[in-house]
C-alpha cells in the first residue's frame, strides 16, 4: 500500500506563463553585450589589484619583504598575512583560511601578498619585487600519501594526521542484510578531480566610501562574480571587522559558476582591504590559471563498495566507503564528505546501509562543491558497481534497476523523506528514445549467429567474488562472450544506462538557524509596475527569470512588466545562494507567498469595486475579472490604485523555510535532507576503437523528473548543460598535478569538450508535479549531470567488455586494459589501488534505526 | 610610451593613444569601453573575445591594435544595425542559447561570420566554425538550434537581417 498524500486541486492546471518557453528576462542584455559582469565594472579612480601566490606546495614563510614593491611608483598598497589576521571559511566548522598566508603556504597558488596599483603593468612589476623567503616542507599530493604520512601535518584543522573529517554511520541491520544476500560483490573505484571552468574568471570590484564621522570610518561595496553574496557578505564583514550594515555585496551578471564561485575568496577580501586602505575602488580579476588555483572543484574520491543482492537482483545491503582528496583547506569539504554517502539510499531502496567517509588534506588547491556536489563520484561508482552486479546475475541492467527503484512518498533507511519521484517513467523514456531494447536484441542476434565461432577469452573480471560466501551456488556470467559481437570491426559499439537523484535545495542552511532560506519582497507601483526584490543570484541558470514568471503567473501580469532587483545584500532580502539546486524551489515558493499576499489585497479591492465575490475573481493578462463573466473586469493598474487607497503602500514579503521532519534525528542528519528530490536517467551510446582506445560518445539520452518545468526552454538548457559537463568529466576533464604543481592550468591543456567533441544530447522532461514545489517544480541544474558519467562507463563495458573503474576514461587506460585482457601485454590490467584507512575507522560509529512507522511505510510497497 | 593610432570600430573612427603591447581586447574594453567583448583566458583558447576584423572572426586577445588600423573592426556592440538586432541575436535570445551569456558575444560574432559566408550551413559546418568558442553552460545544443533558426530567417528575408 502506498501512502500518497491526497493530490491538491488544480496541480495540473494550465498556466499563462508557467511551462512556457519564454526568453529569459535578461536574454537581450546578454545577446547585445550590454549585460555587465564584475570585470566590466570600471569606476572613477579605480585601482587594479593582484595576488602574489606561493610557488611551493608546502612551505613555511620565513620572511616577506614588500619594501621594494611599495617604493615602486604607481603602487598604492601592499598587504601581507598579518594585515588580515582573521580566519574565515564558508562552513562554521571549517574556519581555516586566511586571505593571505600567515605562517605557511599549503599549495602552489596559496595567496601570500596583495598589491594595488594604478594599472596592471605596474602590478606585474610590483609582484616581482616582493621577496618571500620560504623553508620548503615535504608535500603530500594524494589520498594515500596523506594517509601514510600523519607526521607531515598540512592543516591544523585535522584532528589526527591529515584526516580533516571522518564519519561513520550504520542504518538498519547490516548483519541481517548481508545474511539475506545470495550474492555479494565488492569493487574499488576512483573518481578524478576536475574544475568547473566557468567561462568568466572570478573577478570583483571593491569600493570603500570613507565617512569621517562614522565609527568604522566608512562603508564598503563589493561587486563580485559570486554565487553566494549572502555568505560573502558575512565573511567580508568578519575579516574586515566591519558590522554587516557597513558592507554591501552585489552579484552583477555572473558568467557561470557550477559551484566554483560559492566560497568567499581571498581576492574578494583583499580587494576590500586594499580599497579601504587606499580610499579608492580596487578591481581584482583572476587569470584563468588562478581560476584553476582557486579551484573548489570536484573532489578526487576513492571509493569501495560492497553490496549484497538476492538472486532476483533485490538489494539487501550496501556498505560504502569514501576517501576524499580535499586539498589544502576545508571549504565545503565536511558537507562534501557527508554527501558522498548520504544520497545512496535515495535512488534505490536499501533495507540497510553502512557509510564510512573520510576527507584528507593534501597540498593541492582546495576542493569544494561542483555541480552534483559530493554525489557525482558515488553515483558513478554505485551505478558502475550495480551494473557489474546485474551483469554477474545475468539480469538486464534496466530490469535490475527497476526492481530496486525507490518508491515515491516513502522514507529511506537513513531517514530521508522522499516525496514525488518519477524515476520509473524516466527509465521508460530513455529506454524508448534510445532504442535500448532493439540495440540489445540486434546484438543478441548477431551473437547467436557468431556463436561457436569465437572462443571465450576467459576469466571473470571479478576476482574477489570467489571469496564471498554464498556466491558459489550462483552461476555467474563471465565477460568472455562480451566481445563476440561485431568481432571483425575495430570499432565496437555499446550502450550503458544509469539512474540518479539529487536534492532540490539543502534542507538545512550552512549556519543552522530557524530563519527562512529564501525571501522575496514585492512592491506594487500605482502606475501598475511590479518590482521584485530577492537575494537569489542568477549565474546563468535563469533564477531571475524564474522569479519573474512566477510573480507574473500569480498576479496575472506580463513578465515584461516586472522589474527585478536581485543578489544585493543591501537591497534584497536574504536568499542563501545559488548552490544545492535550491533557488527555483525555495525562492520560487517565497515568490508565490509574497505575490499571493498582494493578490489577496488586489482581489479584495477589486471585489468591492466589481461587486463580485473574491472567490470568483481571476487575474490574467493585466486584468482582474469575474470568472463567470469575463466582461466584468478592471485593469490591474486600477486594482492597484484601489488597493492602495484601502491598504496604503502595497508591499508584501514572502519567505520559504523547509518543513520539519525531513530527516532522521541523529548527528550528521543535516546533510542529505531536501524538500524534494529530482530524478534522472541517462543512456549513453559509445563507439570504442580497440586499436586506439578512443571512446567516442555518439549520443546521450537524458530523462529528467523536474516535477513541473517553470520554463521548459531553460530547464532543457540545464539538462543539456549538465549532460555536457558530465560527458567532459567522464572522458577528458582532470585536475592533475606534477611535482606539486597543477599540470595543466589553462584552457588549452585542460581538456574540456568543444563543439567537435560534444555528443548529440536528446532530453525529455518528465513532469509529475511535486506537491510542495512551486507550481509543482523541482530542480534541473545539477541532477542531470550525475547519471551521465556511469552511463558512459557502463556503455564502454558493453562495447568492449572491459571495466575502467576510474575517471576520466581516456584512450590510454582503455588500451592498457584491452591489451592486458587479450594477453597482448603482460602488464596487469589497470586497477584502482585500494586505500587503507586506519582501523577502526577514526570516528564514533553512529547506529540509527528508522522509526517504526517510517519502516512500515517503506516496507508497505513490497 | 603610448603610440597614437586610429581604429575603425563599429563604423566609428577612433583616435587613441595606446601602449603598443596592449592587445585589441584590452584596448576595446579598457580604452573604448566596449565591454561586450569578453575574456576567458587571454591566451587564445576560449573564443570569448572574438571580434570581426574585415568580416572575419579573430581573437582580440591575440591581436595588436597597431596591426589592424586599416581594418574595419566589429564588436558585439556593432552587430545590431540601426537598432535592429541581427537574426542570430534574436534567435540566441528566443531559443535559450545564452545561459550565463559570457561566451555569447564571441559565439555571435563567429556565428555571424559563418552565416555571411554560408547562408545554409550544415551542422558539421556550424560545429567546425564554432569549435574555437567554448561554452560551459549549454552543451552547445541550443546554440546550434539558434544558428539554424537564424539562417532560416535570413534566407526567408532574402539574406537581409
Amino acid at each position: 500500500m502506498k501512502t500518497y498524500p491526497e493530490k491538491k486541486e488544480g496541480q495540473r492546471r494550465t498556466y499563462a506563463y508557467i511551462g512556457q518557453p519564454l526568453p529569459k528576462v535578461d536574454a537581450y542584455a546578454k545577446v547585445t553585450g550590454r549585460a555587465v559582469y564584475a570585470d566590466d565594472i570600471m569606476l572613477p579612480r579605480m585601482l587594479y589589484g593582484r595576488l602574489l601566490r606561493s610557488p611551493h606546495p608546502h612551505a613555511r614563510i620565513l620572511s616577506i619583504d614588500t619594501q621594494r614593491a611599495l617604493e615602486l611608483p604607481g603602487v598604492l598598497a601592499v598587504l601581507c598575512g598579518e594585515d588580515l589576521p582573521r580566519a574565515y571559511g564558508i562552513l562554521p566548522s571549517s574556519q581555516d583560511e586566511h586571505a593571505l598566508a600567515i605562517d605557511k603556504v599549503r599549495y602552489v597558488g596559496d595567496p601570500v601578498a596583495a598589491v594595488a596599483a594604478l594599472d596592471p603593468d605596474i602590478l606585474d612589476e610590483a609582484i616581482k619585487l616582493i621577496a618571500v623567503e620560504y623553508e620548503v616542507l615535504p608535500a603530500l599530493m594524494t589520498i594515500d600519501e596523506a594517509l601514510a604520512h600523519p607526521e607531515i601535518k598540512i592543516n591544523d584543522e585535522a584532528r589526527t594526521g591529515n584526516i580533516h573529517k571522518a564519519v561513520s554511520y550504520e542504518f538498519g541491520d547490516m548483519e541481517a542484510g548481508f545474511a539475506q544476500a545470495e550474492y555479494v560483490r565488492e569493487d574499488w573505484f576512483y573518481y578524478e578531480g576536475n574544475n568547473h571552468a566557468p567561462m568568466e574568471e572570478h573577478a570583483c570590484v571593491a569600493s570603500w566610501e570613507p565617512m569621517p564621522t562614522d565609527a568604522y570610518g566608512g562603508k564598503l561595496t563589493l561587486w563580485s562574480s559570486t554565487q553566494t553574496p549572502h555568505y560573502v557578505h558575512r565573511e567580508v564583514s568578519k575579516v574586515l571587522d566591519l558590522p554587516p550594515s557597513h558592507v554591501r555585496v552585489i552579484a552583477p551578471h555572473v558568467g557561470g559558476g557550477f559551484g566554483g564561485k560559492s566560497d568567499p575568496f581571498s581576492h574578494e577580501i583583499c580587494a576590500c582591504e586594499l580599497s579601504r586602505r587606499t580610499g579608492r575602488p580596487v578591481k581584482i580579476t583572476c587569470t584563468r590559471e588562478e581560476v584553476f588555483l582557486n579551484h573548489r572543484g570536484r573532489h578526487p574520491v576513492k571509493m569501495w563498495i560492497k553490496t549484497g543482492v538476492r538472486r532476483d537482483g533485490t538489494l539487501t545491503a550496501m556498505h560504502f566507503r569514501s576517501f576524499l582528496d580535499g586539498g589544502a583547506y576545508g571549504s565545503y569539504g565536511i558537507a562534501s564528505t557527508y554527501y558522498t554517502g548520504a544520497l545512496q539510499t535515495v535512488t534505490y531502496t536499501l533495507p540497510c546501509y553502512k557509510f564510512e567517509g573520510m576527507r584528507l588534506f593534501t597540498n593541492k588547491p582546495p576542493c569544494g562543491p561542483k555541480r552534483g556536489h559530493g554525489t557525482t563520484q558515488p553515483r558513478y561508482a554505485v551505478e558502475a558497481h550495480l551494473d557489474k552486479v546485474a551483469y554477474d546475475l545475468g539480469i538486464d541492467p534496466v530490469e535490475f534497476r527497476r526492481r530496486n527503484l525507490i518508491e515515491p512518498y516513502t522514507r529511506t533507511v537513513n531517514g530521508l523523506r522522499i516525496t514525488s519521484c518519477a524515476l520509473d517513467e524516466c527509465l521508460d523514456k530513455v529506454v524508448e528514445r534510445s532504442g535500448w531494447n532493439e540495440f540489445r536484441s540486434q546484438r543478441a542476434l548477431a551473437l547467436s549467429e557468431q556463436d561457436g565461432m569465437i572462443a571465450s577469452n576467459g576469466h571473470a573480471s571479478q576476482a574477489q567474488d570467489a571469496e564471498n560466501s554464498g556466491n558459489d551456488a550462483l552461476e555467474l556470467r563471465t565477460n568472455g562472450t562480451r566481445m563476440a559481437h561485431n568481432a571483425d570491426s575495430m570499432v565496437k559499439r555499446g550502450m550503458g544506462i544509469a539512474a540518479s537523484s539529487y536534492i532540490c535545495g539543502a534542507g538545512k542552511p550552512i549556519y543552522w538557524n530557524d530563519m527562512p532560506h529564501s525571501a522575496v519582497q514585492i512592491r506594487l507601483d500605482r502606475g501598475g509596475g511590479v518590482t521584485v526584490y530577492c537575494g537569489a543570484t542568477d549565474i546563468g541558470q535563469g533564477s531571475t527569470s524564474v522569479l519573474a514568471y512566477i510573480v507574473a503567473e500569480v498576479l496575472g501580469v506580463q513578465p515584461g512588466h516586472i522589474h527585478l532587483e536581485t543578489a544585493d545584500t543591501t537591497l534584497t532580502p536574504v536568499d542563501l545562494g545559488s548552490y544545492s539546486s535550491r533557488v527555483t524551489f525555495m525562492a520560487g515558493n517565497a515568490a508565490i507567498a509574497a505575490a499571493s499576499k498582494l493578490k489577496d489585497q488586489l482581489f479584495e479591492a477589486a471585489s468591492l469595486h466589481l461587486k463580485v465575490p473574491v472567490e470568483r475573481l481571476e487575474a490574467a493578462d493585466g486584468v482582474i475579472y469575474d470568472e463567470h463573466d469575463a466582461g466584468i473586469s478592471l485593469p490591474f493598474m486600477q486594482a492597484v490604485q484601489l488597493a492602495e487607497e484601502r491598504f496604503g503602500a502595497l508591499v508584501a514579503s514572502g519567505s520559504y523555510t523547509p518543513l520539519e521532519g525531513m530527516h532522521g534525528d541523529y548527528k550528521g542528519s543535516g546533510v542529505g535532507p531536501s524538500p524534494a528530490y529530482s530524478y534522472s536517467t541517462c543512456v549513453a551510446q559509445v563507439a570504442v576503437d580497440v586499436e586506439t582506445g578512443e571512446v567516442v560518445v555518439e549520443k546521450l539520452w537524458l530523462a529528467h523528473d523536474i516535477g513541473q518545468s517553470i520554463n521548459p526552454l531553460l530547464a532543457a538548457g540545464q539538462v543539456e548543460g549538465g549532460a555536457y559537463m558530465g560527458y567532459g568529466e567522464a572522458v577528458m576533464e582532470q585536475q592533475i598535478f606534477r611535482k606539486g604543481r597543477h599540470k595543466i592550468p589553462s584552457l588549452l591543456d585542460y581538456k574540456l569538450p568543444t563543439t567537435l567533441d560534444t555528443p548529440e544530447i536528446e532530453m525529455v522532461l518528465v513532469e509529475v508535479p511535486d506537491l510542495e514545489g512551486p507550481f509543482g517544480g523541482k530542480e534541473a541544474g545539477q541532477g542531470p549531470l550525475n547519471p551521465v558519467i556511469p552511463a558512459i562507463a557502463n556503455a564502454v563495458f558493453d562495447a568492449v567488455g572491459i571495466r575502467i573503474d576510474e575517471t576520466p576514461i581516456t584512450p590510454d587506460k582503455v588500451l592498457k586494459a584491452l591489451r592486458a585482457e587479450s594477453g597482448q601485454s603482460r602488464a596487469a590490467r589497470p586497477q584502482v589501488t585500494p586505500s587503507v584507512g586506519p582501523s577502526p575507522w577514526p570516528t564514533r560509529l553512529i547506529k540509527w534505526q528508522p522509526e517504526a512507522q517510517d519502516l512500515a511505510q517503506t516496507k508497505g510497497k513490497s | 610610451m603610448r603610440t597614437l593610432i586610429v581604429l575603425h570600430v563599429n563604423g566609428e573612427r577612433r583616435e587613441l593613444a595606446v601602449l603598443p603591447h596592449h592587445t585589441l581586447l584590452e584596448v576595446l574594453r579598457e580604452d573604448l569601453g566596449l565591454i561586450g567583448t569578453k575574456h576567458g583566458c587571454e591566451l587564445g583558447e576560449c573564443g570569448a573575445c572574438t571580434v570581426l576584423i574585415d568580416g572575419a572572426p579573430m581573437l582580440s586577445c591575440l591581436t595588436l591594435p597597431i596591426e589592424v588600423q586599416d581594418c574595419e573592426i566589429t564588436t558585439i556592440e556593432g552587430l545590431e544595425q540601426g537598432g535592429k538586432l541581427h537574426p542570430l541575436q534574436q534567435t540566441f535570445a528566443e531559443l535559450g542559447a545564452a545561459q550565463c551569456g559570457y561566451c555569447t558575444p564571441g559565439f555571435l560574432m563567429a556565428g555571424a561570420a559563418l552565416l555571411s559566408k554560408y547562408p545554409d550551413p550544415t551542422r558539421e559546418q556550424i560545429k567546425e566554425t564554432l569549435a574555437g568558442n567554448l561554452c560551459r553552460c549549454t552543451g552547445y545544443t541550443k546554440i546550434y538550434e539558434a544558428v539554424d533558426a537564424a539562417a532560416e530567417r535570413m534566407r526567408a528575408g532574402g539574406g537581409k537581417s
